[in-house]
């Protein structure tokens, strides 16, 4: 590699590749026109008619239910599975749980969406449960995806912990619910913290297996700025896209200073 | 809440459990097992089940598997009628080749994109490093659908790149990028490439620098000693990066519905279609099970990897 230019040259061009849609999608939500890429002067018009659409917000509404609950739920099958997998040795169907927590992330959607929505189809005939679909089933199919990603995080947790901690709890007469409790939980924590803002950010990016499990009413948010793209760039779209990527942005930046100066603790 | 009450409790429910024949073990390996078997695992045998029946306009779309003759005797109608139709079409065939070529080429060109900015992070100095990390990562938390849009602005007739060209003289025309195949090629490289570069880079930080300046020490100029010592020892990460970009994009959906032509066939937009407009379920759970099929080999060599990382 000829080392003097050719690797800054390469990254800086990546970096490129990397930021520059976002940064011309949040240039051009201030621009008056509605010809999204022709500038014709600052405006933040775009902005106002977001707050009046009442289809966005009430899909936004649905969107962060769905992703606050299974966020949450996936965070707790997510962590037991990660604990089950690293702490429990051998024990049947262990290669089996292993595989069923790390395929999730890589399946391609529509398979589990389509899959999913068979499932539920099926178990609505036979046991007349759940019925219909909306919120509930979207729940239980993020649920479970994320749960995988939470699982991956908590693992590499589970596996760089030292376990003397929990092994001197345990001499010290502690029994296994105090030491997971008391002991695990704790230490654990900034990962499980990690995990479910994750599982949150990906329930509310997903587009493809929502589609597929979700019934009249339950709109969530992707699939409405999905319906409206597909006829075109739209500028109001441009609008919402900068309020989601600056939040992201602060808040990824406050967890990336907050874990620095953890580390810097030596936490 | 105090100790003493607490351990009572757990200590009441656990004689209750071991009564019952059930250790708290088997109860915490319970929980997520039978989620992800029901939830993950038997979805996969309803889709199964449903690519072999056949399509009906009644609720729920499909037919029954076995029915009851004249007789009272049990009728086997399930058939692979869905499949032999998936071969003999060629629309199918050719959605499947497609896709195929689709994410190999974009593997490939997350590799050589993704490569050389994991190995600099890998390479960089504190706090260069976690800040280029953070830059890499931040663009996965923010909404796939809207940097895949954002794409759409960047490339259509009137988009950022045919009016800068334009406005530099180097082209007279608008040049038509949108609604090709090399838009859904630079959306699928785009949306993907931190999956190629963190593994990658998790990769290269183990590398060790000996190695290197063994390498160097034997005369090999830094060339020779990238093509015979890092590309080698990085070959799990390339592995593990490529399989993370071509699985996802052998199904990917919304790309090619918002940058891909009328003409870009991709299997997962075929089985959409099946799906929402044609409402042919049976049709849409064989081109599903087809697809696993492509996928499963993939996701196999990606866990074997995984499992000898754990054992290092």
């Amino acid at each position: 590699m000829g080392r003097g230019w050719f690797l800054p040259m390469a990254v800086v061009a990546g970096f490129v590749f990397l930021y520059a849609p976002i940064i011309s999608l949040v240039v051009f939500s201030f621009n008056e026109s509605r010809l999204v890429t022709v500038w014709g002067g600052f405006s933040t018009r775009w902005y106002g008619e977001l707050i009046r659409d009442r289809q966005i917000l009430g899909a936004a509404w649905i969107s962060l239910q769905v992703a606050f609950a299974s966020a949450t739920v996936a965070t707790v099958i997510g962590t037991l599975a990660a604990f089950v997998l690293t702490r429990f040795g051998s024990f049947r169907g262990r290669l089996l749980l292993t595989g069923m927590a790390t395929a999730p992330l890589v399946m391609p959607e529509v398979i589990t969406g389509l899959s999913l929505l068979l499932l539920f189809v099926s178990m609505e005939l036979t046991l007349g449960w759940p019925a219909g679909r909306g919120l509930t089933t979207i729940i239980i199919a993020h649920t479970t995806f994320c749960a995988a990603f939470v699982a991956v995080i908590a693992q590499s947790r589970l596996r760089d912990m030292d376990e003397s901690l929990e092994e001197a709890a345990r001499d010290l007469g502690a029994g296994p619910v105090r030491v997971f409790f008391d002991i695990t939980l704790p230490v654990i924590a900034p990962a499980l913290v990690a995990g479910w803002l994750l599982a949150f950010t990906l329930s509310l990016d997903d587009l493809v297996i929502a589609s597929f499990v979700s019934g009249p009413g339950a709109s969530t948010l992707p699939m409405v700025i999905f319906s409206k793209v597909r006829l075109g760039v739209s500028p109001d779209v441009n609008a919402l896209a900068t309020i989601i990527i600056g939040i992201v942005t602060v808040s990824v930046i406050i967890a990336g200073v907050l874990m620095r100066r953890r580390a810097a603790r030596g936490g | 809440m105090s100790a003493v009450t607490e351990s009572a409790a757990w200590r009441g429910s656990a004689r209750v459990l071991g009564w019952l024949g059930i250790s708290g073990r088997t109860l915490v390996i319970a929980v997520p097992m039978l989620w992800f078997l029901v939830f993950f695992l038997v979805p996969f045998f309803v889709l199964g089940r449903i690519s072999l029946a056949e399509v009906i306009i009644a609720r729920p779309p499909y037919t029954p598997l076995f029915e009851r003759g004249p007789e009272g005797e049990l009728e086997i109608i399930a058939g692979l009628q869905n499949y032999r139709f998936l071969f003999e079409d060629a629309l199918y065939r050719n959605a499947y080749f497609s896709s195929i070529r689709i994410a190999v080429i974009s593997t490939v060109f997350a590799l050589l994109i993704g490569y050389p900015i994991a190995y600099y992070i890998a390479r960089s100095p504190e706090p260069r490093r976690s800040i280029l990390l953070l830059m890499v990562i931040l663009p996965f938390w923010t909404s796939f659908l809207l940097r895949v849009y954002a794409w759409m602005g960047f490339l259509r007739r009137e988009g950022v790149i045919n009016n800068m060209l334009m406005s530099m003289g180097v082209i007279d025309t608008p040049l038509v990028m949108l609604q090709t195949d090399f838009a859904v090629l630079i959306g699928i490289v785009y949306t993907y490439l931190p999956f190629m570069i963190l593994p990658l880079y998790a990769n290269l930080t183990k590398l060790d620098d000996a190695h290197l300046e063994a390498a160097a020490d034997l005369g090999a100029s830094p060339m020779v000693t990238f093509f015979t010592v890092t590309l080698p020892l990085s070959m799990p990460g390339i592995i593990a990066g490529s399989m993370l970009v071509f699985i996802p994009a052998i199904g990917e959906y919304v790309i090619p519905a918002l940058l891909g032509g009328p003409d870009t066939l991709m299997i997962g937009r075929v089985l959409w279609d099946e799906f929402f407009s044609s409402r042919d379920w049976p049709v849409a759970s064989a081109v599903a099970i087809v697809m696993l099929v492509l996928v499963v080999a993939p996701i196999m060599w990606l866990q074997s990897i995984q499992n000898r990382r754990e054992l290092d």
